[in-house]
């Protein structure tokens, strides 16, 4: 992470920028905003644009597999709306005065972060369902905070965003549901992807507050309203009661009841397996950006036609 | 249900097959298109297409009346069993052959589905008149693409002249009656498709020109794929799209 | 093939949907396109995959002007002590329903 250099600001204008933060105001695209709050912006949102394109390819990786012609189409359309979902956030990101082409090239480049939870594989068909449930999940836990976020594009992007995924968890846990219900071999499938996606899953929400660099900002101008560990306990204590009703078990011997606080504990995350996938070395990330370089460089030659056919109208 | 019906069932399995095989090769761009907007494009449309096959092959399996659904049509029949043009199963290829092959079928399926919304039988009738929108839609899509890239620049030019060049031969099967359609289209209940070639040749004529491409002339035409006799692309695809549901004979997904 | 990073990007649509006849088009995001019919396609692929419009417009981004925060005073202010254009300024003798 490298912190732009931090910028004299007006102190009068910032002060009215925070207390209008502070009064819950939206800020939009050409309201006066602390250079560090734009670099900010830029950074998260292309980040989670990314990750929604990125996000597609997992995913993509069993369209061609579906076993029935309704999961299929379900999975197809899925994966359409992640696409859906990166484009309508980059045009967010837009509004700040970069361009698209330049955030995917940053992308590209490997200059720019992902949700890591993309650099897993995916093994088996129970992982559509896992995938559906529990990074969905956890996605529709970060972003129903972030459609309250203070800069209005990225509000109302995730507005939209959260609307449309009602369904993407759904699917993932009647994929599970139907699998744990299904044929021994089916269940085994189903425990087997639920083992290898848990704990990625719970790493979703970041480091642990105390290890979080940016989180104090984020907070304070109103991007992010939650921290990453209230977040991440929220979605353990949904989703042990979804574990439960479909009869399958989190790969955590330590996991317990606290009666006091009404939150499921669970055993020590694996941050340096964290660490490792986002600089580079997880089961995926190679792949997973091989991938968008060859679609983007794959099809140049096709927005090239685009344009100049363009040209030649005028 | 009705009683068994086995011309009426090949009628329905070479409706549905064709967009089934269409709409899987489709679907494989999913996450690889040239752009976002085109990558959501393109599921769209594989997502008409695969829609389209799921009625289609429901309702094949209804009047075969062996008990088989559209699933166990889709996942459990070998490629000699299938009966779609031999042009929806070729490879995705490039961009160019995606559009190009939307276009050459898309066209087609504007003018299949425009006579079968008007069949005697009521579910065809009901099915080909959602389809009929959805393919106007596609030939929209693609059309507008073939002008883009055949009038782009010189490689979008080249391109789409070879993907142009290698479908030709595959345009004619679509024409090609089967022997078993001629008493089904006699009654209404089908469309003889020879019937729609005319038209056709006169949608692609003007898109080409507007694209400044050439139609091939004189090709062989390739046939086979309405019998059961296809390229060797469609095996390798159905192993792949068949592989789940056949490792768990009798599984609910 | 030219240098990717050199690459000219698409031009940008503002896309507005109209929900249902008769309601009035509104805001709902943006597309790249290099023309308006294909703006106006990706709009549709986009923006109304889920019968969330009836109509569409595409506007290229560039063609929109829009009032700036300094504007916010003037323009918007002077409305605020203008009681006598909304109906709730006007008393109604007893006894008539409202109109």
């Amino acid at each position: 992470m490298n912190p732009t250099p931090t910028v004299a600001e007006d102190p009068s204008r910032l002060a009215e920028f925070e207390a209008r933060i502070a009064a819950d105001g939206t800020i939009e695209p050409k309201d006066w905003m602390p250079a560090r709050y734009r670099s900010q912006l830029i950074r998260m949102m292309s980040q989670h644009a990314h990750s929604e394109v990125v996000g597609m390819l997992p995913e993509g990786n069993w369209i061609t597999r579906a076993p029935s012609l309704r999961r299929k189409m379900i999975l197809l359309a899925k994966v359409q709306d992640e696409g859906g979902h990166g484009l309508y956030i980059y045009c967010g990101t837009e509004t700040l005065g970069v361009d698209r082409q330049e955030l995917v090239q940053q992308l590209l480049d490997g200059k720019a972060k992902y949700s890591s939870i993309f650099n897993y594989p995916t093994l088996s068909w129970a992982d559509m369902g896992a995938i559906g449930w529990l990074v969905d999940g956890a996605a529709i836990v970060n972003q129903t905070m972030l459609a309250k976020a203070s800069y209005g594009p990225y509000a109302r992007a995730m507005v939209r965003i959260c609307k449309e995924e009602n369904f993407h968890k759904r699917q993932g846990y009647e994929i599970m549901a139907t699998l744990a219900n299904g044929t021994p071999a089916q269940k085994a499938m189903a425990q087997e992807s639920l083992n290898r996606w848990w704990w990625p899953s719970l790493m979703m929400f970041g480091p642990h507050d105390k290890d979080s660099s940016n989180s104090d900002e984020l907070m304070r101008w109103g991007i992010k309203r939650k921290s990453n560990d209230e977040l991440r306990q929220r979605f353990i204590n949904l989703t042990i009661a979804q574990v439960k009703a479909i009869n399958l078990t989190v790969p955590d011997p330590d996991l317990r009841y606290n009666e006091a606080t009404g939150d499921w504990e669970t055993g020590p995350i694996d941050w340096d397996e964290f660490w490792r996938v986002v600089k580079g070395n997880g089961p995926c990330n190679k792949e997973r950006l091989a991938a968008r370089r060859a679609a983007h460089a794959g099809g140049a030659w096709v927005r090239e036609a685009a344009l100049a056919h363009a040209e030649k109208q005028q | 249900m009705s009683t068994p019906h086995p011309a009426l069932f090949e009628a329905l399995l070479r409706l549905g097959d064709d967009r089934l095989v269409l709409g899987h090769r489709t679907s494989e761009w999913c996450g690889h298109a040239p752009i976002l907007e085109e990558d959501i494009a393109l599921a769209n449309l594989a997502l008409d297409l695969i829609g389209q096959a799921n009625l289609l092959l429901e309702y094949a399996g209804a009047v075969e009346g062996a008990g088989r659904d559209q699933d166990a049509l889709a996942y459990f029949r070998e490629a000699i069993e299938f009966r779609n043009a031999l042009m929806c199963e070729l490879p995705k290829g490039d961009y160019a052959v995606t559009i190009a092959r939307h276009f050459l079928h898309g066209v087609f399926s504007v003018l299949q589905w425009d006579a079968l919304s008007s069949s005697t039988d009521a579910t065809i009738a009901g099915i080909a008149a959602k389809a009929l929108k959805e393919s106007r839609y596609h030939v929209r899509h693609a059309g507008e693409w073939m002008i883009r890239l055949g009038d782009g620049t010189d490689e979008s030019h080249r391109r789409a002249q070879d993907a142009v060049n290698l479908l030709w031969p595959f345009t004619g099967e679509l024409f090609m009656p089967c022997s078993d359609d001629a008493e089904l289209a006699a009654a209404g209940v089908t469309a003889d498709v020879s019937s729609f070639e005319a038209k056709w040749r006169e949608t692609i004529d003007d898109v080409m020109l507007r694209a400044t491409l050439t139609v091939p002339e004189g090709a062989w035409m390739q046939r086979g794929g309405r019998e059961g006799r296809h390229t060797e692309h469609l095996g390798h695809m159905l192993a792949e799209m068949q592989i789940v549901a056949r490792s768990h004979p009798g599984a609910q997904w | 093939m030219t240098n990717p990073s050199a690459e000219r990007s698409w031009p940008l649509w503002e896309v507005f949907t109209q929900p249902a006849d008769g309601a009035p088009h509104e805001h709902a995001g943006s597309v790249h396109a290099t023309d308006a019919e294909h703006a106006l396609q990706n709009a549709r692929d986009v923006y109304a995959r889920r019968n969330e419009a009836v109509s569409l417009w595409v506007v290229p981004s560039a063609a929109i002007t829009a009032s700036t925060p300094e504007d916010m005073g003037p323009f918007f202010d002077p409305a605020n002590d203008k009681a006598y254009r909304h109906p709730q300024f006007y008393k109604v003798p007893k006894g008539v329903k409202v109109f």
